[in-house]
């Protein structure tokens, strides 16, 4: 028998907007409007300044460590895409997506302050926490996808990642489960060139990251992550795909990590500083602001309004944050089930009494441990 | 002698095994030019070059199963998981693959393998980087379970565990990672796996602890009234255990503390308590104790002291064990 080729695959790469604020006219048909690019500018630069006033809460001991989002604040967009009925199933980097998603903004901080309430979602908005263990998460997407095909509701779920996560077996099965059992789930990889330390050269041989969703039968793209044009183009698209067709899709949002990976992070150990100096000028805010100036609807003026405005909605976030009162330590307990089996409850009572989980009405013993 | 950090130590054993033994690999995410999150392996990629100390991609299943098929191919590797709360999707190749080998082969298969994990809580730190899972590991037969609690006992414990035939899951506290130096030779030593430390001798009561909880335990000590005396065991090894190092003890004080920072129900203190009734029943003046993290999810950092066992929750459980 001869050989013959039984599968071929190609992928694309969109980029509409350019890193010199060019818009490819014709790619951009049907796509962000003016207002909406106006929209993402402004929460893009508050997102920004959010990120900057983060480092310095870490940094002055009022919050543990936090990763900044900064140069990938172009994944804003696919919410602009999205629906409130769809999900956002995120990692840790999409902080712009989720805001506009409606998270509120102290959640976040919360989160990184140790502090639980920050994953408390408000009712109503489809968002689940953020996920510290990498490339886990995404099988839940495929998950409640599945439970909004079998309620056929007219939603999606976007899910969040890394390029590290790509190497976990647990993002294969998500994108396997997806494709074969037909969920209307989107895969939206920011590829950020870096896994902590790891560059993206040792976490795969493959050339993109976007080919690896093609043995599982799901529409592959590789899309300029910084540009909000092609984020959205792409995020709305495989919305429509994964609705009508039930085919999931893997977009690969080429960006970069402009900052350390998280405040416990030195990166000037493992990277070059002239890579880092590159990035900086395909910087998403930049060429937004920039397509923005050429069509007259940016001016200085206008920028130093924006400032303004973000420095008082971050100023009043950072007060909510740090103003709700400090948990009880009830807490640790209340939270473990619907009802509390009764020996969690005897640990919490015996936690008020300081006698040792054993008999809440055993008579406290710290005095005398004191040796008072 | 070196005045060391717990970091330091560990560094120090694993450069000192890897020049004497080039089987040794090591693998982990981040663990090459950033010397590892917490730089225990600084310098060693330097050192000993790409081949022997390897990024490798994020995937700790990957970096398990890998290890054992090393392992099983006559290399010493020795994966490091960031931390503990990632040893999720390692579990699977480490206890059911790694733990089983030698007894499914009947010995013609071994797998000398010494996993490094960060452990345990009270360093401020995100989410599922605080947790103490060493009883699941000691539950499972095959495996090894050891825990420093100082530099010296590092060195020492880390090096018997590289050149031990078996896998051996290798806890390190990470808050006290750097919380204080001591002495460490520089000549290489083995402490045995399976053998624990008196770290203050007493004669009232015993107190049996791991890890970090060491500290928490000499702190505590510092708080009781001058006329109870405490002797305190710091285990080292959590499987195989020291039970007749224990049983010595508490057969000479009568009562018997136990402290981990892991939740109480099935923790090991729980091991530790039923082997003291078997063993000690006649000897017993109370029932033995334990001080110990509650049954619930670790809470993030804002609570993260109300939950592990302090100082003054541990003198309580003392008094309460001593008055008895
Ligand atoms: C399962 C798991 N393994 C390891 C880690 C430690 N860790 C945290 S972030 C990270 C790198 C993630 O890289 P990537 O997926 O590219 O996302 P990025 O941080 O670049 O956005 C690692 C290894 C973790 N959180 N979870
Ligand atoms: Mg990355």
């Amino acid at each position: 028998m001869p050989t013959k080729v039984i599968y071929n695959a190609k992928i694309n790469q969109i980029q509409i907007l350019d890193e010199n604020g060019k818009l490819d006219e014709k790619l951009a048909r049907g796509g962000l409007k003016d207002a909406q690019v106006l929209k993402l500018y402004e929460h893009m630069s508050i997102c920004r300044h959010y990120d900057e006033v983060a480092f310095k809460l870490q940094r002055s001991g009022r919050m543990g460590t936090y990763p900044q989002n900064m140069g990938q604040e172009a994944i804003g967009a696919v919410a602009l895409a999205a629906i409130r009925a769809d999900w956002m199933v995120p990692c840790y980097r999409e902080n712009a997506a989720l805001f506009l998603h409606g998270l509120p903004m102290e959640k976040i901080l919360l989160h990184w302050m140790g502090d639980e309430r920050g994953n408390q979602i408000p009712e109503g908005v489809n968002i689940t926490p953020i996920s510290i263990p990498i490339g886990t998460h995404m099988l839940h997407a495929a998950g409640i996808a599945w439970a909004l095909k079998l309620r056929k509701e007219d939603a999606v779920a976007f899910t969040f990642f890394g390029d590290g996560a790509t190497s976990e077996g647990d993002f294969h099965e998500a994108m396997n489960f997806a494709c074969t059992l037909k969920l209307p789930c989107v895969f939206i990889c920011q590829n950020n060139q870096w896994a902590i330390s790891v560059p993206r050269s040792k976490q795969t041989a493959s050339e993109t990251f976007a080919q690896k969703g093609l043995a599982y039968g799901a529409e592959c793209l590789q899309i300029d992550g910084n540009d909000v044009f092609a984020v959205y183009k792409a995020a709305k698209d495989a919305r429509a795909r994964a609705l009508k067709d039930g085919k999931p899709t893997l977009i690969e949002a080429y960006t970069y990590r402009l900052g350390d990976h998280t405040t416990a992070d030195d990166a000037r150990r493992y990277r070059d500083a002239k890579e880092l100096e590159m990035w900086r000028l395909r910087d998403p805010l930049i060429r937004t602001r920039k397509y923005l100036e050429a069509k007259d609807l940016w001016s200085d003026d206008k920028q130093k309004t924006l400032e303004a405005k973000a420095k008082e909605i971050v100023t009043k976030v950072v007060k909510n944050a740090e103003g709700i009162e400090k948990p009880t330590n009830d807490d640790i307990f209340d939270h473990t089930f619907a009802e509390l089996p009764e020996e969690i409850i005897r640990q919490r009572d015996t936690m008020h009494t300081h006698s040792l989980g054993q008999r809440p009405e055993q008579e406290t013993l710290r005095a005398s441990a004191r040796g008072v | 002698m070196a005045n060391l950090t717990l970091v330091q130590a560990i560094n120090l054993a694993l450069t000192q095994e890897m020049e004497a033994d080039d089987r040794i690999v090591l693998l982990g995410e981040d663990i090459g030019l950033n010397g590892g999150v917490f730089r225990v392996t600084e310098g060693l990629q330097q050192r000993f070059g790409e081949d022997r100390v390897v990024d490798t991609p994020l995937a700790e299943s990957g970096i398990m199963g890998s290890a054992i098929g090393l392992a099983m191919a006559g290399m010493r590797p020795i994966p490091e998981i960031q931390f503990e709360g990632f040893l999720g999707p390692a579990y699977d190749q480490l206890i059911n693959h790694g733990a089983r080998y030698r007894t499914r082969s009947r010995g013609a298969i071994t797998v000398p393998l010494t996993v490094r994990v960060p452990v345990g809580g009270g360093i401020h730190a995100p989410e599922l980087h605080s947790d103490s899972p060493e009883a699941i590991y000691a539950h499972h037969p095959g495996i090894k379970v050891v825990m420093p609690a100082s530099p010296y006992d590092a060195k020492g414990l880390l090096i018997s565990a590289i050149r031990d035939p078996d896998p051996v899951i290798y806890f390190e506290p990470k808050r006290i990672y750097r919380a204080f130096r001591e002495e460490v030779p520089e000549d290489e030593y083995t402490i045995p796996l399976g053998k624990a430390k008196i770290v203050e001798e007493g004669s009232d009561l015993t107190i049996v602890t791991w890890g970090a909880p060491v500290l928490q335990c000499l702190e505590a000590m510092d708080k009781l009234p001058d006329d109870i005396s405490v002797e305190l065991i710091d285990l080292r090894t959590i499987y195989p255990y020291d039970m007749d190092c224990i049983e010595e003890s508490v057969r000479k004080t009568g009562r018997c503390v136990v402290v981990h920072e892991a939740p109480k129900t099935s923790g090991f203190g729980a091991e530790i308590a039923a082997m003291v009734q078997e063993r000690c029943f006649l000897h017993l003046e109370a029932p033995v104790q334990r001080v110990t993290g509650y049954d619930t999810i670790m809470p993030y950092y804002k609570l993260e002291l109300d939950y592990l066992p302090e100082a003054d929750r541990i003198a309580e459980g003392v008094m309460a064990c001593a008055a008895y």
